[in-house]
């Protein structure tokens, strides 16, 4: 009699899907919007399994390869921008392990002053950015030296800029 | 054609091995909990078997490491010729967190031939499930490579021979309009 009570314990998993519970950590998801190219993740991942590199002066490369990852989401912590989320992705078996890896293309522009890549500013933020034009519209001309200063531009005076 | 190989070869019941080379006993647990009443791989024919001489596939848990990857590649070859092997884990797919310590070679295929991926640590007794459905064609896999990429450079290139330059200003003489 105990034994018809206990009833079925077997769950019907491959007939109905079984979602994941709501703090699981699976596969994190990069979203290319959002990242700024800090190379934070790359920084803080135990595994080393996200690789940022640069191609050129304008691009950088981030590289997620996915095998060795233990989704301990250190990464989607120490993102300063939000851009990693650790989905609830469980059904990742393939034949491939070329099917785990996500690869981001970011577009960097170049620090006028210091030469390094940073993201580029949004419109709205170009716009509030007065003393760093990098282009004479009054001869239409391109000026791309850090120590590049137009006539009659107004230097900023409370911060010391050094200049090589 | 591996899929129709495996669903023809592989069309009735899977014998499983379950080889550990190193690992934790994280993924042993959850291999194991996949067998267990709650999951019950054993409807789907899915057996643990105790010699790699009666399976048909091999389950692999743990990086190849030094000491136990020769054990390995023996346990492989003792295993009938249609074989499949699963490589659960992330220590088995890619060599773990701890990949580049002198111990451990690497991931298993550093060692023997990995067929399926099953990535996680560990994976879930679903995803385990789920890739053993993969293997035999049941169901199709849901993942795929993700790529983003810029189209157009906002910045125009640019030949370091045409900037024109005194001291202070530096200028390109092939203007560019964006």
């Amino acid at each position: 009699m105990l034994c018809l009570k206990a009833g079925r314990v077997t769950l019907p998993y491959p007939a109905q899907p079984a979602p994941a519970p709501e703090q699981f950590r699976g596969r994190p998801i990069f979203d290319a919007s959002k990242c700024i190219g800090c190379a934070g993740c790359a920084n803080n991942c135990p595994a080393r399994e996200i690789l940022v590199f640069d191609v050129c002066q304008e691009i950088r490369i981030l590289k997620y390869l996915g095998r060795r990852c233990t989704y301990c989401g250190r990464c989607a912590e120490v993102c300063p921008e939000k851009a990693i989320t650790m989905s609830h992705d469980f059904e990742t078996a393939t034949s491939h392990d070329s099917d785990l890896g996500q690869r981001l293309e970011l577009f960097m522009s170049t620090c006028q002053r210091c030469g390094r890549c940073f993201k580029p500013a949004s419109v709205l933020e170009e716009l509030k950015m007065k003393g760093y034009r990098f282009d004479d519209l009054q001869n239409e001309r391109w000026i791309f030296r850090a120590q590049a200063r137009l006539e009659g531009d107004p230097v900023v005076d409370d911060i010391a800029i050094e200049l090589d | 054609m591996l899929k129709n190989l495996c669903q023809k070869m592989f069309g009735r019941s899977l014998w499983v091995y379950h080889a550990n080379s190193g690992g934790c006993n994280g993924c042993d647990i959850e291999v194991l909990n996949a067998l267990t009443p709650y999951y019950d791989a054993e409807r789907f024919g899915i057996k643990l078997v105790g010699s790699p001489r009666h399976a048909d596939v091999m389950l692999c848990q743990g990086p190849a490491m030094r000491s136990t990857a020769q054990a390995l590649k023996r346990a492989y070859e003792a295993m009938p010729a249609p074989k499949l092997v699963f490589a659960i884990g992330s220590c088995a797919c890619g060599g773990g967190v701890w990949f580049d310590s002198y111990t451990v070679i690497g991931p298993v295929e550093k060692v023997i031939p990995v067929n399926y991926y099953i990535p996680g640590c560990p994976p879930r007794p679903e995803g385990i499930i789920y890739g053993a459905a993969v293997a035999l064609g049941i169901v199709d896999k849901k993942i795929a490579p993700l790529e983003f990429k810029e189209l157009e450079l906002p910045i125009p290139r640019y030949h370091p021979d045409q900037l024109h330059g005194k001291s202070e200003l530096v200028v390109y003489q092939k203007a560019e309009k964006l």
